[in-house]
């Protein structure tokens, strides 16, 4: 018997194989692809440098029996840049496009996720995606689209361009979806809180399918830095992105190849590099043949002589905005924040920043919360394989007078131009050690800023019972003497209690 | 009988305490005027600062002390309970009404001034005791009563509602409780040669049924095991405002010794206060040698009996030749005899013979 082999297009291939891009169920499909969505339009603010305005809206479409499947409309409008009108069809209607090939942190990272919602919805319902969008010139384009899965070609059904009367840019998507938004609600509440948190210079705003109205307001409009695009660091590049860069390179000889195509490498760094990888400067790089370029990458990775990759691509929300969000939304009676400093692993820079919060409107679990975030995004699924958890485990707490009697919840934000997911479905993050420790020291440093806000919490505690003590007692010595005396008006101890007052805050 | 000139310490007695009190209180009072904290100074009642004079006959305590300030979070407490203590003494001896320690303990609890438990409060009376120098029963703190004593005694009370009224304390023959009016009387009148005082109310009524105060021209003191502090008080004052030699009989055993010792010398627990001790006193029965000469019924001493004998061996109170002699006679018999072992010889024998012979022993 003959076996037929078949080329199957990206689209076709995550079509077969959904589950692991977080489409396993109708439940975890309904969130993924509000969570892509989302995700999309605030990587587009950011982009755009405009505080974002994120509204959401899940409406039922048809009335379910039990054991059957709900459709739902899902309508995600951000305030973002916009989508250059050409590239609207690609977008949406093709697999893997995306404008976040280039190296810098940005929310999602394959290009996989926005369309990957479209065709989950085109696979459940057989209806088109609807997208509206503007960059803020005097058109908009509403186009009307579906996905050709075997081409991963995208199938333009309609189209009209609108005037643009008040310059408005953004973009709205549009389109029906299998889901089990009601087994999926608790997480899709969790997944908002959290994104407001680590999102606080936006306004989010939810309708789910009861009508009911969640809102995010923002507590601030400052935005954080946005990332500087950068060149791939040499240690951090494999055989195939050196091949693609000789094809298209417009350098003539290794040297200026070296230096113009990778990050932190000059002039003095390419030559001692070439001399250490036994590779003349003057070699024409699309001239090298494969086993040269697989020698390159090797020596790339052993050469110990490239500066560190400057972290300028990276976008950490920062201590301030960090701290703005977690007051927002967790309210607790303390917060500690940190951000460590840009570090990296196989070539890819990262900052870790780490965040507890105490007390307040935190309530008190067996376990210590955890919120994970990468790059902006909180990470709800596959706690247990984070390896957060397991750095949360592994130290001791008490060191830091924290029982499992404290209301604490830890934060941890990972960010990075490749966050160094498991899976593609992006929930946990590996267990590298040189992300690991990172975010070990960040937790100790928040875990030891908690220890001192709470020793001094103890030590006004006790103050305040110290004076307590003596606005009861002295005031009765005083009374019982001025009896014992035969005084007719009491001793003034005013001022012994006011040097009370005055000790207590000397010691503060 | 005899008329004497009685001179009272009663009525001084209370003036003191009264005004021990008020300086007290002015002194705390001037403290916070001044500004500052207020503070005490006293005695440290500590065991290290306990020591026995031979000059007064009793246990004193030493120069070292304690101070309590309210400035200090752990004293303000204690001084505060002490203040209250001092105010409470003074409105029961002015108003001349009279008070148990439990009735303190609770009667803190009006002033929103809890003591945590009864040993607290005990332990509050105690330091105002050291304070004042004065006894509790001084401002009116008495123990539960069981102390009782018989006899030609006119006394004249001072409490209110029955001054000037006067009793014999022979008038009723199971003799009169000393408690806080008899306490606070005055002696009028006696025609009595001596006090005898005796550890246990068998042998009390023993007494006053043989007429032993008539035979003996004796007042009788019940003092019901360890004599309370009152009656310790009641004794010294016999001796000394009356002028009256004290015999002490108890148990022949080294409990009922130190029942003899306590009210001759006192006890350290009272090492703060002075006039509980009759330093005259004699202890003259039942001795070892009495259990021997009068051959007794007796029991094997126990080995917490003969504890207890080298312990007092060893107690600076029991240097005297008499003492030394009986507790080493004790540990050579090891045996011990109650009063009651006279009973033997008939129920009278203990009054013909062995009192007149036990006096006479005392007087030679």
């Amino acid at each position: 018997m003959a076996q037929t082999f078949e080329e199957i297009s990206a689209a076709d291939f995550f079509y077969r194989n959904r589950d692991i891009a977080g489409f396993t169920n109708p439940a975890r499909a309904i969130f993924s692809s509000m969570r892509e969505l989302i995700e999309n339009a605030l990587d587009a603010s950011d982009l755009f440098n405009v505080s974002p305005d994120i509204y959401i809206r899940l409406s039922q479409e048809n009335e379910t029996e039990l054991g059957e499947v709900a459709v739902y409309t899902l309508r995600v409008e951000d305030n973002g840049s916009g989508i250059p009108p050409r590239h609207i069809p690609s977008a949406f209607g093709q697999v893997l496009f995306g404008s976040k090939y280039k190296l810098k942190q940005a929310r999602g990272t394959f290009g996989l996720g926005g369309t990957m919602a479209v065709l989950y919805g085109q696979i459940t319902t057989h209806k088109p995606v609807y997208v509206t969008s503007s960059t803020g010139t005097s058109k908009i384009y509403r186009y009307k689209l579906m996905i050709d899965i075997q081409r991963n070609r995208p199938l333009i059904l309609d189209r009209k361009i609108q005037i643009n009367k008040e310059k408005w840019h953004g973009t709205t998507v549009e389109f029906c979806l299998e889901g089990d938004y009601f087994r999926a609600m608790p997480k899709i509440l969790e997944y908002l809180k959290q994104t407001a948190l680590v999102t606080p210079y936006a306004n989010i705003t939810f309708t789910d399918p009861k009508g009911r109205l969640y809102k995010f307001t923002r507590a601030t409009t400052k935005m954080p830095t946005p990332p500087k695009e950068t060149l791939p660091h040499p240690y951090g590049v494999d055989v195939e992105i050196i091949q693609r860069l000789t094809r298209i390179t417009p350098y003539r000889n290794m040297l200026d190849f070296m230096k113009m195509h990778f990050h932190r490498v000059g002039e003095n760094t390419a030559n001692r590099f070439l001399e250490f990888a036994g590779i003349s400067e003057r070699k024409n790089p699309k001239k090298l043949k494969p086993h040269e370029i697989v020698k390159l990458v090797r020596m790339m990775k052993r050469f110990n002589g490239f500066l560190p990759p400057d972290a300028g691509c990276l976008s950490p929300l920062g201590e301030e905005l960090l701290k703005a969000g977690i007051l927002k939304e967790l309210r607790p009676e303390f917060v500690a924040v940190f951000q460590r400093k840009p570090s990296t692993y196989s070539g890819h820079p990262f900052i870790v920043e780490t965040a507890i919060a105490y007390g307040g409107n935190v309530p008190k679990k067996d376990d210590i919360p955890l919120y994970r975030f990468a790059n902006r995004i909180p990470l709800l699924y596959d706690e247990a394989s984070d390896v957060s958890v397991r750095v949360i485990r592994s130290i001791n707490w008490r060191r830091y007078r924290v029982s499992s009697e404290t209301p604490i919840i830890i934060l941890v934000h990972v960010c990075s131009t490749k966050v160094p997911y498991k899976t593609v479905g992006k929930e946990f993050i590996a267990d590298r050690p040189e992300v690991k420790r990172e975010i070990l020291n960040g937790i100790r440093e928040v875990a030891r800023q908690l220890q001192r806000f709470l020793t001094k919490q103890e030590h006004v505690e006790k103050e305040r019972r110290r004076l307590s003590v003596f606005s009861k007692y002295l005031p009765k010595i005083a009374r019982f003497s001025m009896e014992l005396a035969g005084k007719e008006k009491p001793p003034n101890i005013k001022k012994l209690l006011r040097t009370v007052r005055k000790l207590e805050k000397e010691k503060d | 009988m005899r008329k004497r000139k009685i001179e009272s310490s009663v009525a001084e007695k209370r003036k003191t305490a009264l005004t021990s009190l008020e300086n007290f209180g002015t002194k705390l009072y001037d403290q916070m005027e001044e500004g500052l904290f207020p503070w005490i100074k006293m005695p440290s009642r500590s065991i290290e600062n306990i020591f026995y004079s031979q000059e007064v006959r009793q246990y004193i305590l030493g120069d070292k002390a304690v101070r309590r300030s309210s400035r200090n979070i752990r004293h303000i407490r204690p001084l505060t309970q002490l203040v209250w203590a001092a105010r409470f003494a003074h409105e029961l001896a002015q108003s001349r009404k009279t008070s148990t320690l439990r009735d303190v303990y609770y009667s803190a609890q009006a002033y929103d001034m809890s003591f945590k438990n009864q040993p607290e409060s005990n332990n509050i009376i105690t330091d105002l005791e050291t304070v004042a120098g004065l006894s509790r029963e001084d401002f009116n703190v008495f123990p539960e009563e069981r102390s009782a004593i018989f006899g030609d005694l006119t006394i004249g009370y001072t409490v209110p509602g029955y001054e000037g009224r006067q009793l014999n304390l022979a008038s009723h023959p199971d003799g009169m409780m000393i408690g806080p009016a008899l306490t606070s009387a005055e002696f009028l009148k006696t025609s009595a040669k001596m006090v005898i005082a005796i550890e246990k109310g068998g042998l009390f009524t023993r007494f006053i049924e043989e007429q032993v105060y008539r035979k003996f021209n004796a007042l009788l003191v019940l003092t019901a095991g360890q004599s309370p502090r009152a009656t310790r008080h009641f004794i010294r004052r016999l001796n000394g405002e009356l002028g009256l030699p004290v015999h002490i009989f108890t148990d022949g055993d080294p409990w009922g010794m130190h029942i003899a010792m306590v009210i001759i010398s006192g006890s350290a627990n009272a090492a703060h206060l002075r006039e509980l001790t009759t330093p005259d006193a004699t202890w003259s029965g039942m001795w070892a040698t009495d259990i021997v000469n009068y051959k007794l019924p007796s029991d094997p001493l126990t080995s917490i009996d003969i504890k207890r004998l080298h312990e007092l061996q060893r107690d600076p109170r029991y240097r005297g030749k008499l003492w030394q002699r009986e507790v080493k006679k004790f540990l050579k018999i090891r045996k011990k005899s109650e009063q009651e072992a006279f009973s033997r010889y008939g129920l009278t024998y203990i009054v013909d013979k062995y009192l007149p012979a036990k006096l006479k022993e005392a007087a030679s």
